[in-house]
């Protein structure tokens, strides 16, 4: 019987964009085991809430992530307008469905880069992210920050967007596209990329829904649970279908967000050319007296916002439930029986956000 | 005008001992496990399990006593609850019955001391410090 040997992987590790920490219970080149630990970056954003107004914790929740801060903002303004029963202007549903697929393909983008990175293709990688660059220079443009935004409020947003610049932002997604292509190209067919993620970290259809996952780690076992079907935002007037493919391999993970790249490039084109008129917030009054369970699709996949509120100005409970954290169980599962060589491309293909996790 | 199915919210307050039965009602039904957490009310820590299909969500809303919380695990049912009923479990000192994967508090490592219920009364050790 070969030896038990436990390898602690992370907090810090190479291929570790953020801290988590795995005991990896090893026999030979084999993981039986994997045991995970978080905490390293908890920062009690929920427990702010009793010393920030509702409406100031906007502020706080974007601050969630520095990848999808927008979709965090968005989600907890969602518990909120659902709590106090707020009906939001379409342009500010538009506006908002747009901000938050830029997201998507700003992490996605960051995603695929380190993926190349991780696998030793420096230059896919910076490639991958001089394309990030280019929406990163639309959140500037149109909200004044690279990161956090805050532009998003409960009823609407704070800031509206001229129909030229939307124009514009549109000519640039479409020479973007162009550029993307090519990148996706090297990273659906080429032979070293495809050999180092084809049948890797396989994860079937009933195994994926087994262990509750969400979002494109759930999307590349063909399971369906895109938040973007519920009906909020634009899409369900973009016409919205998801992106599924079967293999449940780390290559079906990383096509499914190529084509989602693709995909929230045409949600945005769509987006802009149905812009409705009109208001970009709703007044609201009062203070949220009652409890609402939101949901987001976030880039990484499912997210919920808990909201609680007694009729005053400070909340009783907010809650956020990141998508990675209902990934782990999933990575827990793939790594056994995978080999030691493979751990940081399992790790990575499910893009875990720690202090998302964490919060 | 398309249906908002997000804003239907059923939050149904059950018993503690009615939970494992209810999750296995909605398992059966189709349903998926989409969260669980805790929030302290009083002398009391409610907890809330929510379950979505089609889009459509379902709330199970349970109180137990904040002095020694201890309830059944919904692991037999849902076997990835496990990642928020050790969270519950470190940060609020739930006791989860039946948790079929126990990381025995050490899956949230925090600086801070935890758990933080105010009311929660740390049972006694025996054999000092490990």
């Amino acid at each position: 019987m070969a030896k038990r040997t436990i390898i602690p992987f992370g907090p810090q590790h190479p291929v570790l964009p953020e801290p988590i920490h795995l005991d990896l219970v090893i026999e030979d080149e084999r993981v039986v085991e994997a045991i995970p630990s978080i905490g390293y970056i908890h920062r009690g954003l929920e427990k702010l809430v009793e010393k920030n107004e509702w409406p100031e914790m906007v502020y706080v929740i974007e601050r969630v992530c520095g990848i999808c801060s927008f979709g965090h903002g968005w989600g907890y303004c969602k518990t909120i307008e659902g709590n106090m029963g707020i009906e939001v202007p379409p342009r500010a549903e538009y506006l908002r469905t747009i901000w938050h697929e830029l997201g998507r393909i700003h992490s996605h983008l960051l995603w695929l880069g380190l993926l190349a990175d991780a696998f030793g293709f420096e230059s896919l990688f910076m490639h991958t992210w001089r394309l990030r660059e280019t929406i990163l220079d639309i959140f500037e443009e149109t909200t004044g920050g690279r990161v956090i935004f805050s532009v998003c409020k409960v009823g609407g947003l704070r800031k509206d967007v001229a129909d030229e610049k939307l124009a514009e932002i549109a000519e640039t997604l479409n020479g973007l596209k162009k550029e993307f292509r090519e990148l996706a190209g090297v990273f659906l067919e080429d032979v070293s990329v495809k050999s180092r993620l084809a049948g890797v970290g396989v994860l079937s259809y009933d195994e994926a829904a087994a262990l509750g996952t969400v979002g494109p780690v759930a999307r590349g076992s063909g399971l369906n649970n895109d938040v973007r079907l519920d009906g909020h935002g634009a899409y369900a007037e973009l016409g919205f279908e998801p992106c599924l493919e079967t293999d449940g391999d780390c290559y079906a993970r990383c096509k499914v967000r190529v084509r989602e790249v693709f995909q929230s490039i045409d949600l945005i084109g769509r987006a802009i050319a149905k812009m409705p008129e009109g208001e970009i917030a709703a007044a609201v009054k009062g203070n949220p007296a009652g409890e609402f369970v939101g949901r987001m699709e976030q880039p990484r996949g499912e997210a919920y916002y808990y909201s609680k509120g007694a009729g005053a100005k400070f909340l009783e409970r907010i809650r956020v439930r990141t998508p990675t954290n209902a990934n782990i169980p999933a990575l827990v599962k793939t790594l056994q029986g995978c080999d030691l060589a493979d751990v940081p491309i399992l790790v990575l293909t499910i893009d875990p956000c720690i202090s998302c996790t964490e919060r | 005008m398309t249906e908002r199915k997000d804003l239907i919210q059923d939050i149904l307050p059950i018993e503690a001992v009615e939970l494992l039965g209810a999750a296995q009602d909605l398992r059966t039904a189709g349903y998926r496990l989409g969260q669980a957490c805790a929030t302290f009310a009083g002398e009391e820590l409610e907890l809330l399990y929510s379950f979505e299909k089609d889009n459509v969500l379902k709330n199970l809303k349970v109180r137990i006593d904040a002095k020694a919380p201890e309830i059944q695990s919904v692991t037999a049912v849902f076997g990835y609850a496990f990642i928020y009923e050790n969270e519950m479990h470190d940060l609020f000192g739930i006791t989860f019955k039946n948790l079929s994967l126990d990381y025995g508090g050490k899956f949230f490592k925090i600086a801070k001391e935890t758990p933080w219920n105010p009311a929660y009364v740390k049972p006694e050790t025996v054999g000092g410090d490990d």
